[in-house]
């Protein structure tokens, strides 16, 4: 059942693996006829940073928001650990019955595809901000760390009840919760600010806030989502130490989604890469950035675009390292040529022999009067375009007459599962077919 | 510099021009003309005097809103308006302002009796109308101001408080003592009935859906002719007692034990001060609520119901408590109002109920205490004053009756508190803990939840 991702860089199980606090396993999230997330799984392991990568529309924040309970995932298990070790007896236990959640002396085990969100926060200790920030904006700052411990004070007040006549147990933990809220305020460096409305900070003290915000809820494992977007040098500089600080003192196992690869790679202990819903890499910082298959799908996701400007792929040399962009045959970022880039596609895509579905019918060359440029198509690029000729498609109405069953064998081929179907290159082929005869006439 | 002025009195003089030729015309079949039935058909009249009056006072207005306000050559005000600062500059209830207005509420019945002897019963009478209102709208203020779910349906927790006594005393003999606890209980029983199938709603749905509650609770107490009467409604609800004194006549009554002469005002002083109480309590349970955990949540899932689930918070109860505490305490001043009047029938809780409650809620600002207080006081005790402007009638003539206007007037003041406090009356947000210093919080900042 469990799922291990060996770190090729050491011999040894990784620390994620070892003892994960939170397992994805087989999750598919699937929306209507979009998958989103195909068969995924990876390990997060405890008190490390690790980073959820990938290109816009991987599947990233669909994957925070099955493991935080905004999504009910259509396939898989997330499993969330307290405590040490993978505590396989108990999670089996667990998932043969009907319960979510099992604790023993040794932690406890959550499956948090069973739990409505609100039950994750609470129970299994799983808290996460969001992309763009929601923040009580008319509620002081103390007021929004206040909320966040709201079932502890609920319970402290005994449900209202209590509270309504200040008992004095009421009274004691509420001034603790404020303790704590000042705690949090100082270590993000609001606290001259705890009086003001949430709404008026800038940008970038909101970001910390909420990362305050839920650091307040005491969770095992913090889920940030882009917690870097939009601060400047400083901030986001800042923001690297808060997180160590966090992982360091509170024992808080974090797991976060970024695209500021300055972020990731220095402060990351694990980093898994997605693209289009489906995992391409998953290892140390080091290893990914090595990986050859994440270099090809931050190239091959905007290949036309890296033909037509240069200035994306010294971008992506400048986030995966100069080394890592040398070793993978990129030498100066505008040398980049149609064929670096298809003979690092060539090295990404996987074993060719076998694909699902059916291989599309060919011609040998051309039809009189050359082949269409097949880049027209949105999503094509030079590489691909070249891949399918090599398959003996020439031509839109050829793309055009294409069946399911072809798709996926392309989409396997091309290495690019589901992402024929997404951006509809069928449609886009008829279109171009028709205008094209039209033209003809 | 000349022309410029020149330009700008041409401009209004002309634009004014046009605005009275607008008038001229549309008034001429409206305002000149008119007929009259007279024996044998129709008879044509005009009114000249009356057509060119209003042509007057239209070119006049017009050209001195032209001068002095549209294309006076001052800057465009950025600040808040004067308007908009007397909200930002009322106070809230919990400092020395409220005491005042406390003392103020206790000493007013006595003021009332000594100085109006005459008005004192009518007097009196719209100032428990007045709290009643003030008591309504702080319930409904839970749910709309702090919860920021939109309630439609806000009266059917008042009718189900007033008839809850009024079929206790009618067919249990129960007095308003021992049914004012009962008539709160169930009405935040039915405040969770609603709430269950609302939660999922939002925005606009969940006022409809309120709405229709409202109307399916006075439907059913309206055709369940043999338990509730139907609309002949229930009659001969017993008035409240003082620790078992009644205030009739005669020996063992109230003004007996205490050795005073019989008065009928002391019935309504009691009652004056049994919704005081009423009141206070609402007030101090609601104010309290506000800085407990479950009073944060509240405001929180008014600011943002997802950041409310990512920390754990129970949404779905959270709701229901804001329904059921504010149905609850609408069902207290259900059960004062069938005391008061002796007899309830479902046509005193029709829908212009509920939006008189909201108007109260809206305008005084939401989640605010002190401004439901002013709005339910102008509103309510505004309305009544119209009924008494008996010396208008030697100005439009014996025919003017004010009455007939006051739901334009009504109208009329809503619509310009829209315009220039879109917010309500008080605007600023009070936060319920602080660690230094008190800040009051801009509404531009507040969220105002669903259905706004």
């Amino acid at each position: 059942m469990s799922v291990i991702s060996q770190d090729i860089t050491n011999g040894e199980l990784a620390n994620w693996d070892r003892d994960p606090v939170l397992s994805v396993e087989h999750l598919t999230m699937r929306f209507g006829g979009l998958v989103a997330i195909d068969d995924l799984s990876f390990n997060v392991g405890r008190g490390d940073i690790t980073a959820l990568i990938g290109p816009n529309g991987a599947g990233k924040t669909t994957v925070f928001n099955c493991v935080t309970g905004f999504y009910k995932p259509t396939e898989g298990r997330i499993v969330m650990r307290h405590g040490p070790g993978r505590q396989q007896e108990a999670v089996d236990a667990v998932t043969a019955g009907d319960g979510a959640w099992a604790r023993s002396a040794e932690g406890a085990v959550f499956l948090l595809e069973r739990m409505p969100d609100f039950e994750i926060s609470r129970h299994a200790k799983v808290a996460r901000t969001f992309q763009n920030i929601r923040l009580f904006g008319g509620m002081t700052l103390l007021e929004n760390l206040l909320v966040a411990q709201h079932n502890k004070l609920m319970a402290a007040s005994g449900f209202t009840v209590g509270g309504i006549f200040g008992i004095p147990r009421f009274r004691r933990e509420e001034k603790e919760a404020v303790e704590k809220a000042v705690y949090w305020l100082e270590r993000t460096k609001l606290i001259d600010r705890a009086d003001d409305p949430a709404g008026d900070l800038p940008y970038g003290d909101q970001r910390r806030l909420e990362i305050a915000r839920a650091m307040c809820t005491e969770p095992h494992l913090l889920c940030l989502d882009e917690p870097a977007a939009g601060l400047n040098p400083r901030e986001s500089a800042e923001l690297n130490e808060l997180l160590q600080f966090i992982r360091r003192e509170h024992n808080t196992s974090i797991l976060l989604i970024e695209h500021d690869m300055g972020v990731v790679m220095e402060i990351s202990d694990h980093v898994i890469v997605l693209d289009y819903g489906v995992k391409i890499s998953d290892g140390s910082a080091e290893f990914v950035r090595t990986d050859p298959r994440v270099i090809a799908a931050y190239l091959g996701v905007e290949d036309e675009e890296i033909e037509d400007k240069p200035e994306i792929a010294s971008l992506v040399v400048e986030a995966l390292g100069e080394e890592a962009a040398e070793e993978a045959g990129i030498d100066v970022p505008t040398d980049v040529t149609p064929e670096d880039v298809a003979a690092l596609a060539e090295t990404a895509s996987p074993e060719q022999a076998a694909h699902p579905g059916r291989r599309p019918g060919g011609i040998e060359g051309p039809r009189e009067g050359g082949s269409d440029k097949l880049t027209i198509i949105q999503g094509i690029g030079p590489v691909n375009e070249r891949k399918l000729n090599e398959l003996g498609i020439w031509h839109f109405d050829q793309i055009a007459a294409w069946t399911p069953e072809e798709i996926e064998w392309v989409g396997s081929y091309l290495a690019f599962p589901g992402r024929i179907e997404r951006e509809n290159w069928v449609g886009q082929a008829q279109e171009l077919a028709r205008k094209k005869s039209g033209a003809g006439e | 510099m000349a022309t410029a002025t020149d330009n700008r009195i041409a401009d209004s003089v002309r634009d004014a021009f046009i605005a009275a030729l607008l008038v001229g015309v549309l008034g001429f079949f409206f305002l000149a003309l008119r007929t009259e039935i007279a024996p044998g058909g129709l008879a044509l009249s005009t009114r000249w005097g009356l057509w060119f009056s209003a042509i007057a006072i239209v070119f006049v207005i017009r050209l001195a809103l032209n001068l002095f306000l549209f294309k006076a050559n001052r800057p465009v005000r950025t600040g808040p308006s004067t308007f908009a600062k007397i909200g930002a500059s009322l106070p809230d209830l919990s400092g020395w302002t409220g005491t005042i207005m406390l003392v103020v509420a206790i000493a007013l019945p006595f003021l009332v009796t000594t100085f109006l002897p005459a008005q004192q019963r009518q007097f009196i009478d719209l100032m428990i109308l007045i709290l009643t209102y003030v008591m309504l709208g702080w319930g409904l203020n839970i749910v709309v101001g702090l919860a920021g779910l939109l309630d439609l349906g806000f009266v059917a927790f008042y009718a189900i408080g007033a008839y809850s006594f009024a079929l206790l005393a009618h067919y249990f003999d129960f007095s308003f003592w021992m049914a004012l606890p009962v008539a709160g209980i169930l009405a935040a029983f039915w405040g969770m009935i609603l709430g269950f199938p609302v939660l999922r709603l939002r925005g606009d749905y969940l006022a409809i859906v309120t709405l229709a509650f409202g109307e399916i609770i006075r439907v059913v107490l309206l055709n369940w002719y043999d338990f509730t009467g139907g609309p002949n409604g229930i009659s001969g609800i017993p008035k409240p007692t003082f620790f078992g004194l009644d205030f009739g006549r005669g020996e063992g009554n109230f003004a007996a034990v205490f050795g005073m002469p019989y008065s009928t005002i002391h019935r309504f002083i009691y009652l004056y001060f049994i919704i005081l109480l009423l009141a206070v309590i609402t007030y101090f349970v609601t104010n309290r609520l506000r800085r407990l955990p479950i009073g944060r949540a509240w405001e929180a899932l008014r600011e943002d119901e997802i950041a409310c689930r990512s920390l754990g918070i129970n949404t779905t109860n959270t709701k229901l408590t804001a329904f059921a505490i504010g149905a609850m305490f609408g069902g207290f001043a259900g059960a004062f109002f069938a005391t008061r009047q002796g007899f309830v029938s479902p046509e005193s809780f029709t829908f212009i109920e509920s939006a008189i409650i909201l108007a109260i809620v809206v305008l005084g600002g939401l989640g605010s205490q002190f401004g439901v207080v002013v709005a339910s006081t102008v509103m309510i005790g505004g309305m009544e004053i119209l009924r008494n402007l008996g010396f208008l009638k030697g100005a439009f003539g014996p025919d003017f009756d004010p009455v007939q206007y006051r739901m334009l007037i009504f109208g009329l003041a809503m619509v310009l508190i829209m315009v220039w406090k879109p917010r309500g009356l008080v605007t600023t947000r009070e936060p319920t803990a602080v660690l230094k210093e008190k800040k009051k919080i801009g509404a531009d900042l507040v969220a105002q939840g669903e259905g706004h």
